[in-house]
């Protein structure tokens, strides 16, 4: 064995504890939030299918569950197929130099504060959408529900600050990651795959589906659950846009409400243990959604590397 | 006997960037016949056949001058697509390359369906066909179904020929088809080019490191020495009797 000096081994301590910290940080939350939200756990399953928040001192989140669904399957509907396209862009189309020059400010956009992304959401995009586009898109597919007008009265009134807003803002915020990690598996392919499509007289567009958005299908799901925790658990910019009002309804042009922004906008102002514990348990649920997407996520970039790693060795 | 002559080359030169890898080579592939072309690694033997259906090109910076006929026409003429010709001249790599998420069936229908072959049946009978010509059916037929990556190396690569002769090309270019591959499925190849051009009359153009295989399957073969073609005659010439010294010395095993 090879002679370690005691600054190896102190160095080597030194960095294992740095790194199992964030194991240590992750069971420490885990065990904080079961602990904080202990006086309404016990309340049961209400907390999830109740739909009143702190009335008759009853906590129910659905709502909340509901609107943090559909504001990130909104973003996942607009969001994935504009990454892929960038993310394609990149990696087959674009001239080298033109690729990392795109790159570089598309990982850019994930480096924009939320915040930042929230104002602009609300005194630029909100005002926007509810008085050019929504009532465009209400006029001609209205008919299908989750387009339908939002009001009874007439003239109908799109609002600005809804679930559909809150849904855009994610969408724009997801596409950094989605499309770098997407980028990331497609460069991955091998060059014999695309030979092998180029060689059955495939063009560059059938090329890039037959063979390498094919073979990148993992990664590419992958950067989808990693886009979905991103959007699930984005709180400042929804909290800006979303309305935040626990309610469920069918268009998606009324306000709503998600977790994250429950939280941020009611933890200040609780006033009662219960309601505390209700938005701690809110944050475990949160929390808890958010790493099942995350784990899957980076559970099959792990399988799509480990599979193209055995095919480059055959 | 003399065959007709299928693709002729003219005068190739290649580059990748500034750096030439092929200089002035010039030779007739027959009709029917197994062409081999063999040299030391980095004689450009894979940047020649890569030239005779435009993959070289797909290489970023690599350019082409020079012609290749294919029937008396330049597969390098101005109006021509190159997807077209990869279509005419088939092709089959040194690493097998099935694609894995599709399944046995649809690997080897997959050029078809790019042609926009879209009835079941007749996709059913190419894939039998094509899998009984690489003689790949009897092992495969109840895992048709399963991903082309499933299989074993030696069974992959005759899956891509399959893939490759689908589209019925009328010449296979084969790149150091069994560099990969240990010798009992090395000899199944080989069994199987001979028998594809027996049986099939293929045109077959094949690079090989391996001098044992190329005088075992080919009529003609054609020496390379850093981007030049050194020697191109018959097989039996080129190993018993060549006139190029160079050539003598690579065969008997005196370099390489």
């Amino acid at each position: 064995m090879a002679k370690t000096s005691w600054s190896d081994e102190l160095f080597r301590y030194v960095v294992l504890a740095v790194a199992s910290s964030a194991v240590v940080l992750f069971a420490i939350y885990l065990v904080e939030l079961v602990e904080g939200s202990a006086p309404t756990i016990p309340e049961g399953w209400y907390f999830l299918y109740g739909s009143t928040f702190n009335i008759n001192n009853l906590y129910g989140v659905y709502p909340e569950i509901w609107g943090s669904m559909v504001t990130s399957a909104i973003a996942l509907a607009i969001g994935v197929p504009v990454s892929v396209g960038v993310a394609v862009f990149l990696s087959e189309v674009s001239p080298l130099r033109l690729r990392s020059t795109l790159s570089f400010f598309v990982e850019m956009l994930a480096a924009v504060p939320s915040v930042v992304y929230g104002l602009w959401g609300l005194i630029v995009l909100a005002p926007a959408l509810s008085t050019k586009i929504y009532p465009v898109v209400g006029r001609y597919i209205g008919f299908i529900p989750i387009f339908s007008c939002p009001t009874t009265f007439a003239p109908c009134f799109y609002y600005g600050l809804s679930v559909m807003t809150a849904g855009l803002i994610l969408a724009l915020m997801i596409i950094p990651i989605v499309a770098a990690i997407s980028r990331d598996a497609l460069l991955a392919v091998p060059a014999s795959q695309r030979e092998a499509a180029y060689a059955l007289g495939a063009t560059k567009s059938e090329v890039i589906r037959m063979s390498v958005i094919s073979y990148a299908r993992q990664g590419i799901i992958a950067a989808v659950f990693l886009g979905f925790a991103r959007a699930f658990g984005e709180t400042m910019a929804v909290t800006f846009v979303i309305g935040n009002e626990g309610i469920v309804s069918t268009t998606l042009f009324k306000p709503g409400y998600t977790l994250a922004s429950l939280i941020a906008t009611e933890f200040s102002t609780a006033s009662s243990g219960t309601e505390v514990s209700a938005l701690v348990e809110a944050g475990l649920v949160l929390l808890l959604v958010s790493f099942t997407a995350s784990f899957v996520g980076r559970l099959l970039i792990r399988r799509f590397i480990k599979t193209k790693e055995s095919a480059s060795l055959l | 006997m003399e065959q007709d002559v299928k693709l002729d080359v003219v005068d190739l030169s290649a580059w990748y960037g500034k750096k030439q890898a092929l200089s002035g080579v010039s030779f007739p592939i027959r009709s029917g016949e197994v062409t081999a072309i063999i040299g030391p690694s980095g004689c450009g033997k894979s940047t020649l056949i890569r030239c005779l259906n435009r993959m070289h090109e797909l290489v970023t910076d690599a350019t082409v001058e020079g012609k290749v006929m294919l029937d008396g026409t330049d597969i390098y003429g101005r109006d021509l697509n190159p997807a077209d010709i990869r279509r005419r001249i088939g092709m089959v790599f040194q690493k097998p390359n099935p694609f894995p998420n599709m399944s046995v069936r649809d690997n080897v229908v997959a050029g078809l369906r790019l042609g926009g072959v879209r009835d079941k049946k007749r996709l059913d009978e190419v894939a039998k066909t094509c899998l009984e010509q690489v003689h790949l059916w009897d092992e495969v037929k109840d895992e048709l179904k399963k991903s082309g990556a499933s299989l074993s190396g030696g069974q992959q690569q005759r899956l891509c020929i399959a893939r490759a002769l689908a589209v019925q090309p009328e010449v296979l270019l084969m790149d150091e088809p069994c560099s990969a591959l240990d010798p009992i499925a090395t000899a199944k190849i080989e069994e199987l080019i001979i028998s594809l051009k027996n049986e099939l009359n293929y045109t077959i153009v094949i690079v090989t490191h391996n001098m044992q295989q190329a005088a075992r399957v080919a009529d003609r073969t054609a020496f390379m020495y850093l981007g030049k073609l050194i020697e191109f005659d018959e097989t039996v010439t080129i190993f018993g009797n060549p006139k190029e010294q160079l050539t003598e010395r690579y065969v008997t095993g005196k370099f390489g």
